[in-house]
């Protein structure tokens, strides 16, 4: 009996023991709450502004017909039709495509940097000057170099089709004004433009690799195939997935080079996702109609990483 | 021995591909100095025959000086007020504990997703609405909420030990104190790298004066430069004096700064 009531209140005390603890922790809690909302909220803030309210506005006006000039109050919602019309309008469908084509330059360009980044990493000297030269385009403005390469690509007194001639390719294309061309003229600028992001990041990976890793390879004779293959490229596989994912996501959003250096053009030809919907949103202020655009954007933004998160297990080596 | 010179031929011939790559900043550079006549010259005359400084007096003369000035105010106020604001939501993410901190992370996070362009529209109508619409403090207020600068800087708030904020706050010391006393200067070569980014960025930003300014006293330097080429039409070597100058300072920089740039970009990329 003795035992049990001494056992009774021993129980009591423990469970009395964590409350006490508890309301201080929970006071110290609150002080710190405060403190770490005070710290976040500008940016959440701003971000809760700028962001997340005209994205959600963006939702609720792809439902609507609205046209930006006309004012809040003429706004009929229209269920899906903005939708429904986007999968048969012919140039949306066509942005669309010229966007998957854009992607090619993704891989091309990481291929080009490793390369480059594999050379510049053990064989050469003075690899601050390099890095430097291949990010140089990284610096510059899109704009800049947009109107470069407007120059540089002109089809009759362009430098790039003069020297082409020069070494007797007698009917060069014709670059930007060729609508078969112009899309390839963009994918050559981009890749000139994201070499020296690719490059950095990916000298970065190959310093990471422990010497040790090579030594052991030496030892067993293998060749340098062999350890770029067995060695060096599942080692920077998870550096080619940032650039995969960073890259395709990029290229979804290439909006300035394609204002500035073809407004899409010729006819429509390099039109992408995010350039159709500027013009339908502020040249043809069609407010509904764009806001539908922008959410098949998302959506596609959105399943484009969770495949590739989903497919990063089976090729990455982490 | 041998090594040495296969290093040496490899440097040589990895040179001659960085000065082709490097071209086209060549040719914009020659083309600027030229008379018009040269600049479609063939075979190519890299060094003008006559140096023409006049096309950047010409050029400077005339809308260029407020351009410059349009955007060393745009950008200075930007990188200012970001570095400020991501500093401090990475350090409330990374180094204090409160409630549904993780959910507000995730979901400041999740929009890093949206593409700037999908919420032109919306953002357009605010804009009007708040009256920020054609002024420069609302193009300052655009670029300034980055999620991409809180994200690389709480990378670097992680790295620091809780022990150093443990110890300071038994001294006594509060979260206001601990951030400016302790974490900034631990951090400090991470701010200075996202600060050289921001503005690297905001400099070249065109979308934004694009879509959210229209009067011509507020245009900043890349709108102004695209203004410059589509009404310059056929005068090529202005032009290219323009872009020149649109560049050179952000690459001025980026020389300076470059071990900061690079290794930001590395750091952030791989850790990313």
């Amino acid at each position: 009996m003795e035992v049990e009531k001494r056992n009774h209140n021993l129980n009591r005390d423990r469970k009395d023991q964590p409350k006490v603890k508890k309301r201080k922790y929970l006071k110290m809690n609150t002080k710190e709450t405060w403190a770490g909302y005070l710290f976040i909220s500008p940016m959440v803030i701003g971000t809760s502004i700028l962001v997340i309210f005209p994205i959600i506005m963006a939702l609720i006006v792809s439902f609507t017909d609205w046209v930006f000039i006309r004012g809040i109050g003429d706004m009929n919602f229209v269920g899906f039709d903005n939708y429904t019309a986007l999968l048969s309008d012919d140039l949306f469908i066509q942005s669309v495509k010229n966007n998957v084509w854009l992607i090619f330059a993704v891989p091309i360009t990481m291929f080009l940097s490793l390369m480059l980044a594999v050379i510049i990493n053990k064989h050469v000297y003075m690899k601050s000057f390099f890095k430097i030269v291949y990010f140089m385009p990284y610096i510059s403005s899109v704009v800049a170099i947009a109107i470069v390469f407007q120059l540089l690509f002109h089809p009759s007194y362009g430098p790039i089709n003069e020297f082409l001639m020069g070494i007797g390719i007698e009917d060069p294309p014709r670059w930007l004004a060729d609508s078969n061309w112009a899309l390839v003229s963009v994918i050559i600028i981009s890749i000139w433009t994201s070499i020296g992001f690719n490059l950095i990041i990916y000298l970065a990976a190959l310093q990471n690799i422990p010497l040790e890793l090579y030594e052991a390879a030496d030892i067993d004779g293998a060749g340098i195939l062999k350890k770029f293959r067995h060695i060096m490229l599942p080692m920077v596989s998870p550096t080619t997935f940032f650039l995969l994912i960073t890259g395709i996501i990029y290229s979804f959003k290439s909006f300035e080079l394609i204002v500035v250096l073809t407004s899409g053009g010729p006819g429509y030809s390099t039109s992408v996702i995010v350039y159709y919907l500027y013009e339908q949103a502020f040249e043809y202020l069609r407010s509904g109609y764009s806001s539908a655009i922008s959410i098949m954007l998302l959506l596609m933004l959105f399943v484009v990483t969770a495949l590739q998160w989903l497919g990063q297990k089976k090729w990455v080596n982490y | 021995m041998k090594y040495k010179l296969i290093k040496i031929i490899i440097t040589v011939f990895m040179f001659i591909v960085g000065i082709i790559f490097l071209l086209p900043f060549i040719w914009m550079l020659s083309a600027s100095l030229k008379p018009e006549i040269e600049v479609f010259a063939y075979p190519i005359q890299w060094l003008p025959s006559e140096w023409r400084w006049g096309n950047y007096v010409e050029v400077w003369s005339g809308q260029f000086p407020l351009y410059y000035w349009n955007s060393i105010k745009v950008t200075v106020a930007t990188t200012l007020i970001s570095v400020i604001v991501s500093t401090m939501a990475a350090y409330g993410f990374s180094k204090i504990e409160f409630a549904g901190k993780n959910i507000i992370f995730l979901l400041v996070l999740a929009t890093f997703m949206i593409p700037a362009q999908a919420i032109l529209v919306p953002q357009f109508m605010l804009y009007m609405y708040l009256d920020l619409f054609d002024t420069h403090l609302g193009l300052i207020l655009l670029n300034s909420f980055s999620v991409l600068g809180t994200f690389m800087l709480r990378q670097f708030f992680v790295g620091i030990h809780d022990d150093y904020i443990a110890s300071a706050k038994i001294d006594g010391a509060g979260h206001f104190l601990i951030f400016r006393k302790v974490a900034i200067p631990l951090v400090l070569p991470a701010i200075s790298t996202y600060g050289i980014l921001r503005f690297i960025w905001t400099w070249n930003d065109y979308q934004g004066p694009l879509i959210f300014l229209r009067s011509d006293h507020l245009t900043t330097v890349q709108l102004g430069i695209s203004k410059f080429s589509s009404m310059s039409g056929e005068f090529y070597s202005l032009i290219m004096a323009g872009t020149v100058s649109a560049i050179l300072p952000l690459l001025i920089i980026f020389f300076i700064g470059q071990k900061y740039v690079i290794e930001g970009i590395a750091m952030g990329g791989v850790k990313g």
